[in-house]
């Protein structure tokens, strides 16, 4: 990864003292002709803690999508830079660093094209911020509804878009659509009541709200419905008052920092093993560090993921899979994909736009535009369009369950059959 | 006197408490009163839940207690809320990891464990785990005393307050840089199994791990202070640093011992926290660290009994919360207990006067 991070820099560094040159020569604008312009993109991820194994190869992806057009989209050279909204102290992503590296980017004019960021927390932090911006956002992994569709919240999605204009788009099927793949897994798993909690956190209380509205529907009893404390040494006195309304499964709406690994072990450990009471979680613990922290306790859990893992994916999707473990010595992880595809529409997005403005830097607004018109793209993730709240058209959603020591696909539910 | 008087007696002294009692303790009485009787119906309705949550309430605050205990002790002492203690049980944590996941000098004492060693040598590694974390956390504790406490003893308190502050940053960050920031789980060594036979009420190899490892160690430590020459040092330096010093007491030795009881303390609480629970992390000792703290204070500060009965309570009301009220409130009722009992006794349930003093008010 150092290699190929080097050598972006690399080619970065060469366009840039091209430019110096050509500027150092008198050249009375843009008649040069040859040199490219360059223009910057950046990711936004949490590259620090329990995520970041997987934010890892997601950054290789955008690296790989990059070279794969050396390092240009058109005639305009690209610039990349990864960012961290994570801090080491929270052990996962921090609501100041992600204003922070939004205002970074917001004043820094080079800067055509964000993606990410990966948690939905973050993302009402950033939007606002890059709305006023107006820099043109595609995440690969937010899937909080509020952030581009009507919520329980009426103020939402309005509130995070100060100028009335979109400027965010995500490649990712939302949770309203994740809510009822959870109904319908349970549904399809003969699982009459449910006991539903959720990490209290934007992305994990509204998923929770969407299964707890999915699961009523299809006529699943829900038994309760709490916010657990993730800083607590353990979770045996809820788990214990759990066992005791009798579910046939638990559901949970968070991510993988905020402690899922010992609910996990301790409804295990509270004598609800796997088979009788089946744990579902969502793609916010779909890492394979929940493995390792969890052990034997997560043997045999459901989670369900708003897109398809690698093996799913269209033939595109599988020649990105082989290219890039051809190519890094890491495996693919569920968001790789994602990242990678984010990448390639924000990069058509930018070549696109330079393409109308006769071949210049684009500026940020035509960027918006071409992302927001993306349609019938064919990327890795099958063939989508975004519509007007920037959400993919895709609606396929995958069921995976822990076996023998790591994640199985099991099956996709097409959350438009409901 | 006869027993009627000494009941008649005792039963006016009653009635003359009350009238004598301000109205604000009286609704306290009340209320403590009125929560009691809530709790005790709903135990005769669930037995079983009741007895449940009680036995989980009491094994999370034998830790917070084994943690209370050195904040409590250090305040005894130095009158310094020692900040890096929380920290410092952290670091124990990862001390007995690391000797249990064997990357400890590279030796693999325990790489294939799960129930394969057999029970002499998960037995074994949990007794190495925590002579060695016990070993290291005292020692780290009686470092940190002698680089960041000693010199500033008679500087003012907030500086060696600062300090202490510093510390456990610094501690955290070590920490940080050990294991990472993301949590990392302990070999399950200790079995999840019922002892009692039936499945009504749970008691697990593990609560009885807890309970047997706390128990010695209360024991030991009330034993080493009321009764050993170095007890005894301890308590006259709580009482007065010059006059011990006059009647020949080495001050810098006995403080130095009682951080390395605390730090003793931490490292014990550490590796049973990391087998109970299964999962530690860099800022384990944040969280834990606070309620101790609180359960130090809700006991009264450098009362060694108030201490554990501060953390059995933090627990019980802990898990007595989570069952009847929800877990969203949780901290909240905790810490809204912490603030009535401070209000209405300032000085903690039991007084502040330290046991190490010669105990309660």
């Amino acid at each position: 990864m150092g290699r190929v991070r080097s050598r972006v820099v690399l080619a970065a560094l060469g366009v840039t003292s091209v430019l110096l040159a050509a500027g150092c020569g008198g050249a009375s604008g843009g008649g040069g002709g040859g040199e490219a312009e360059t223009v910057k993109i950046v990711s936004d991820l949490p590259r620090q803690g329990a995520n970041r194994a997987q934010t890892t190869t997601m950054v290789n992806a955008i690296e790989l999508a990059i070279q794969q057009r050396d390092g240009k989209a058109g005639d305009i050279r690209i610039e990349y830079e990864s960012l961290d909204d994570a801090t080491a102290q929270a052990g996962a992503w921090d609501e100041a660093k992600c204003g922070e590296n939004a205002q970074k980017a917001a004043q820094d004019e080079d800067i055509v094209g964000w993606i990410g960021p990966f948690n939905s927390g973050c993302a009402a932090v950033e939007i606002p911020i890059l709305n006023r911006a107006g820099l043109g956002m595609i995440s690969p992994a937010n899937t909080y509804i509020g952030l581009t569709k009507p919520s329980p919240d009426p103020s939402e999605p309005d509130k995070y878009y100060p100028t009335g204009k979109r400027n965010y788009a995500r490649v990712i099927v939302a949770d309203d659509e994740q809510g009822q793949a959870g109904a319908i897994l349970m549904e399809e798993e003969d699982i009459e009541s449910v006991y539903i909690l959720d990490d209290k956190q934007i992305y994990g209380k509204g998923l929770a709200d969407e299964v707890q509205k999915s699961a009523e529907e299809l006529g699943i009893e829900i038994l309760g419905r709490e916010g657990i404390d993730s800083k607590a040494a353990n979770y045996r006195s809820l788990m214990n008052k759990i066992k005791e309304t009798d579910p046939d499964a638990i559901y949970f709406g968070g991510i993988i920092e905020q402690n899922s690994a010992q609910l996990i072990k301790d409804k295990v450990g509270a004598g609800m093993n796997n088979e009788d009471v089946a744990f579902i979680g969502p793609d916010g613990i779909f890492v394979d560090e929940l493995l390792s922290q969890a052990g034997d306790a997560a043997e045999g859990i459901y989670i369900t993921f708003g897109g398809l893992p690698e093996s799913e994916l269209s033939a595109e999707g599988q020649e990105f899979v082989e290219t890039y473990e051809s190519r890094y010595d890491d495996d693919v992880q569920p968001y790789t994909a994602y990242a990678y595809e984010a990448a390639n529409v924000m990069l058509d997005a930018i070549e696109l736009a330079s393409e109308e403005a006769g071949g210049e830097v684009p500026d940020r607004e035509a960027v918006v535009e071409q992302i927001f018109a993306t349609e019938d793209f064919e990327g890795v993730l099958g063939t989508w369009s975004f519509d007007e709240d920037g959400d993919t058209s895709l609606t396929e959603l995958s069921v995976q369950r822990v076996k023998n020591g790591a994640f199985e696909y099991q099956r996709t539910i097409d959350a438009d059959e409901m | 006197m006869s027993t009627q008087e000494v009941t008649k007696t005792r039963s006016r002294a009653l009635i003359e408490g009350v009238r004598a009692s301000s109205w604000q303790s009286r609704i306290a009485v009340a209320l403590v009163v009125a929560l009691l009787v809530i709790l005790l119906e709903q135990a005769a309705k669930e037995p079983d839940q009741f007895v449940a949550q009680l036995i989980i309430g009491i094994t999370n605050g034998a830790i917070i207690a084994l943690i209370a205990l050195g904040y409590t002790l250090v305040y005894g002492i130095i009158e310094l809320i020692n900040f890096a203690h929380g920290d410092n049980f952290m670091i124990g944590s990862f001390v007995g990891l690391t000797v249990l996941s064997g990357t400890f000098l590279g030796l693999e004492f325990f790489g294939a464990i799960g129930g394969e060693g057999g029970t002499f040598l998960n037995v074994l590694g949990v007794l190495l785990a925590l002579v060695v974390a016990m070993v290291v956390c005292g020692l780290l504790n009686v470092g940190i005393e002698r680089v960041a406490y000693k010199p500033l003893r008679n500087s003012p308190r907030l500086a060696v307050l600062i300090t202490a502050i510093g510390m456990s940053f610094i501690l955290q960050n070590l920490g940080l840089v050990w294991k990472g920031p993301a949590q990392v789980p302990f070999p399950e060594l200790i079995s999840d199994a019922n002892i009692l036979p039936g499945d009504s009420i749970v008691f697990r190899w593990k609560d009885l791990f807890i309970v047997g490892v706390t128990v010695p160690l209360l024991v030991g430590l009330s034993y080493f202070i009321s009764n050993t020459k170095q007890g005894k040092a301890m308590r006259a330096v709580a009482q007065d640093k010059e006059a011990a010093s006059m009647m020949g007491i080495n001050v810098n030795r006995t403080i130095s011992i009682t951080f390395l009881l605390g730090g003793i303390l931490a490292g014990a609480s550490g590796v049973m926290y990391g087998l109970f629970n299964g999962i530690t992390v860099f800022n384990v000792g944040f969280t834990q660290g606070l309620y101790a703290f609180t359960a130090a204070v809700l006991g009264g500060i450098g009362n060694l009994t108030g201490a554990v009965v501060g953390g059995f309570l933090i627990g019980i009301i802990g898990s007595m919360a989570d069952q009847y009220i929800g877990v969203e409130w949780t901290a909240i009722v905790i810490f809204s207990v912490l603030i009535l009992v401070l209000v209405f006794r300032p000085r903690g349930l039991l007084g502040d006067r330290s046991a190490v003093q010669g105990g309660g008010e």
